[in-house]
């Protein structure tokens, strides 16, 4: 099963670590890819899409997901701290200790925040005192790419990786303003004196720049699991995979739990699914 | 006729110093942030645009605003503005100026500033802005000058100027939709997915942009003994009042539409600005008492323009409505529009922008280089204007 997984990210990844230079993609020819278009054309096209909006189109390649199985979190305490911890020393992420200019790829927020146009009035207790992991959605349909002026923030083809190029974005900030869930930070100063461990695997970005979760790009490429899912192995709290492929792990548990997305009446996609 | 730019009384030369030590504070305090990055200003992950946006976004009005001359003198063959037009281009010029050294003051890395011209990227609205800002700016350069310079000869300007003149009517236009759909466009930021915030941008313009150069104007008349005509201001004054009475509407609509449909998201920026907006038991209200200075400015100025004294006989309190109307505006849209637009976040925290000395100085520095600009045009057009009369 693990190496299932393993297999199905290499397929899954992109050769260029996202961020470096040039966003240079090489073209993506995986099973899993052609399986699901197969599906698709077949007129098979699994209920959870008919049942989405109205129209969607019928899935196409790979579009990578994940799923957020709060159950588990709630049962850990610990586990989301370790995630967080993990993408942190993953990417470099500078550790500022100011809600003004703070990095944050992954972090907790409790539900009324990451859930606000959904009523909490008398929510499970469960809900209420929990922090729910938060980070970029991988929209389908991005307002933030729809945005960016030079195409900075671009989404990788082959995997529908919300990815950026921190060397040709121009700090306007116009994503930040057209992303509807706050997933996006800004370097507001030089971000390097903050960075507790550095990484010498991962760029460290400069101030005046934009940046995101970006789903592991670069460990992907290397057949590695994201970071903050490595982080909860064996608990199935992050599940992470193509949501485009039926046989997909995150797909099977999909079909078959509940699940809902962040704001998903604005018609962006996004592709983080919570059970809570 | 650069050279009228030279020869002046001391009173130009002293504004023009005035002006200068404002510039010389904003370049310094450009240099600080430049080189420790827009962490110096009041800016944080939640409102992630201020001062420097907010005003690029007035100041696009106030640019669009000269068209209300334009647009009279050449479609409608309105004689009476043939003085001031010209008035009306040189303001877009320094506006657009403006606008342009804004952005740049905004941006995080300001020497990529030309990456958006590298990769052209047409589903971006700061693309298109950024097209038609260029091509108005162009365009009033060219009309503005070739028409100066054929007055000056005292001949018919070259026809094939009109072409360009009629061009500026729709850019000006333009200008201002694009600006309107940088925001209206996106989706989750309730405060501005709203259709008639292109209509009320244009119309709080052509109310803010024709007030200045009354005041303009007004002040002209005093120190350069140049005469726009009571007539021309009168019109001016006529134009003034329907816009800002538009604008009125159209924000009186917005309040309406977030109150009775009571849709939280649309009602809480409307809250934020006019009330506070109480989250976890703090209320945050730091904008309260802009607007409610800006309503009240609002409704004086115009009550000041209904009255026949004011329009005809008292130049002093007709300057003043037209202050009163521009700040009313500029509070407006220059302050509330912008930072309301991030309260609350899409995490649903409030977060409130405060800011800064550094950032105060280089806005102040860039309004003073606009007009700076503004003047020196505005001595070229007098002294062509005296050179004709004598
Ligand atoms: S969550 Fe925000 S940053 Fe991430 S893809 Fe969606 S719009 Fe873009
Ligand atoms: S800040 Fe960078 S990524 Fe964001 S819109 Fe501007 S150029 Fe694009
Ligand atoms: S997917 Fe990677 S970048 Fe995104 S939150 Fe997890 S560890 Fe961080």
């Amino acid at each position: 099963m693990d190496k299932q997984r393993r297999n199905f990210l290499k397929i899954a990844s992109v050769t260029a670590l996202a961020g470096i230079g040039a966003p240079a993609l090489v073209r993506l020819t995986s099973t899993a890819a052609v399986a699901s278009e197969h599906v698709a054309a077949a007129g098979h096209a699994p209920a959870k899409e008919k049942a989405g909006a109205h129209g969607e189109a019928a899935p196409k390649g790979v579009r990578l997901g994940m799923v957020i199985d709060m159950r588990r979190f709630v049962e850990n305490p610990r586990l989301l701290n370790n995630a967080i911890a993990a993408c942190n020393l993953v990417h470099n992420i500078p550790q500022i200790d100011n809600s003004k200019s703070e990095i944050k790829w992954l972090w907790k927020a409790p539900f009324t925040s990451v859930f606000p146009e959904q009523s909490a009035y008398h929510a499970a207790g469960n809900v209420e005192n929990t922090s729910f992991a938060v980070l970029c959605n991988h929209c389908d349909d991005p307002p933030c790419v729809r945005a960016c002026p030079t195409q900075a923030t671009f989404k990788i083809p082959g995997n529908g990786i919300i990815a950026m190029d921190y060397h040709r974005c121009i700090g306007c900030r116009f994503c930040m303003a057209a992303c509807p869930y706050g997933a996006r930070s800004f370097n507001w100063e030089d971000p390097r004196p903050y960075i507790k461990k550095y990484n010498p695997d991962f760029p460290t970005r400069m101030r005046g720049v934009v940046e995101k979760c970006n789903f592991c790009g670069e460990r992907l490429a290397l057949g590695q699991e994201p970071a903050c899912v490595e982080a909860c192995k064996g608990t199935g709290a992050m599940v992470f995979g193509d949501l485009n492929d039926p046989k997909s792990e995150i797909r099977r548990l999909l079909d078959k739990e509940f699940t809902i997305q962040r704001n998903a009446s604005l018609g962006t996609k996004p592709s983080v699914f919570y059970i809570v | 006729m650069i050279e009228k730019i030279l020869r002046g009384k001391p009173a130009y030369w002293m504004w023009l110093a005035f002006l200068g030590s404002f510039i010389a504070i904003g370049a310094a305090c450009y240099a600080r942030q430049y080189l420790f990055g827009l962490g110096l200003t009041g800016m944080s992950r939640d409102v992630s645009w201020g001062l420097y946006i907010s005003q690029f976004t007035f100041l696009v009005g106030v640019a669009a605003g000269g068209v209300m001359l334009v647009l009279p003198y050449y479609v409608h063959n309105y004689k009476v503005f043939g003085k001031i037009t010209i008035l009306g281009e040189f303001l877009a010029i320094a506006a657009i100026v403006m606008c342009m050294l804004f952005i740049m003051a905004d941006l995080g890395q300001p020497l990529r500033a030309v990456n958006v011209i590298l990769h052209p990227t047409p589903h971006s609205m700061l693309f298109w802005d950024m097209c038609v800002l260029i091509g108005y700016l162009s365009l009033n350069i060219l009309c503005g000058w070739v028409i100066l310079t054929a007055e000056r000869k005292g001949v018919h300007p070259p026809r094939w100027i009109y072409f360009f003149v009629y061009l500026s009517i729709p850019f000006a236009v333009s200008i201002h939709t694009v600006t309107a759909m940088l925001y209206c466009g996106l989706p989750g930021r309730h405060f501005w997915l709203s259709a008639i915030i292109a209509p009320r941008f244009l119309a709080s313009a052509f109310a803010a942009g024709p007030a200045l150069i009354v005041i303009a104007c007004l002040v002209l008349k005093r120190v350069a003994n140049f005469d726009a005509g009571k007539q021309a201001m009168d019109k001016l004054v006529t134009i003034i009042m329907y816009a800002a009475m538009l604008n009125t509407f159209f924000v009186l609509l917005e309040v309406f539409v977030g109150y009775y449909s009571n849709i939280p998201g649309h009602k809480h920026s409307i809250e934020y600005l006019f009330f506070g907006l109480e989250h976890h038991g703090h209320v945050y209200n730091n904008l309260v008492p802009f607007m409610w200075t800006s309503v009240v400015l609002n409704f004086s100025a115009l009550g000041l323009f209904s009255l026949p004294y004011v329009r005809r006989k008292n130049e002093f309190l007709l300057g003043l409505s037209c202050v009163m109307i521009f700040l009313a505006l500029w509070i407006d849209k220059g302050l509330g529009f912008v930072f309301a637009g991030f309260v609350p976040s899409p995490l649903h925290e409030i977060v409130e922008y405060i800011p800064t000395l550094n950032e105060l100085g280089i806005t102040i520095g860039v309004w003073a280089t606009g007009f700076f600009i503004l003047t020196v045009l505005y001595k070229i057009v007098v002294g062509v204007e005296h050179e004709i009369e004598s």
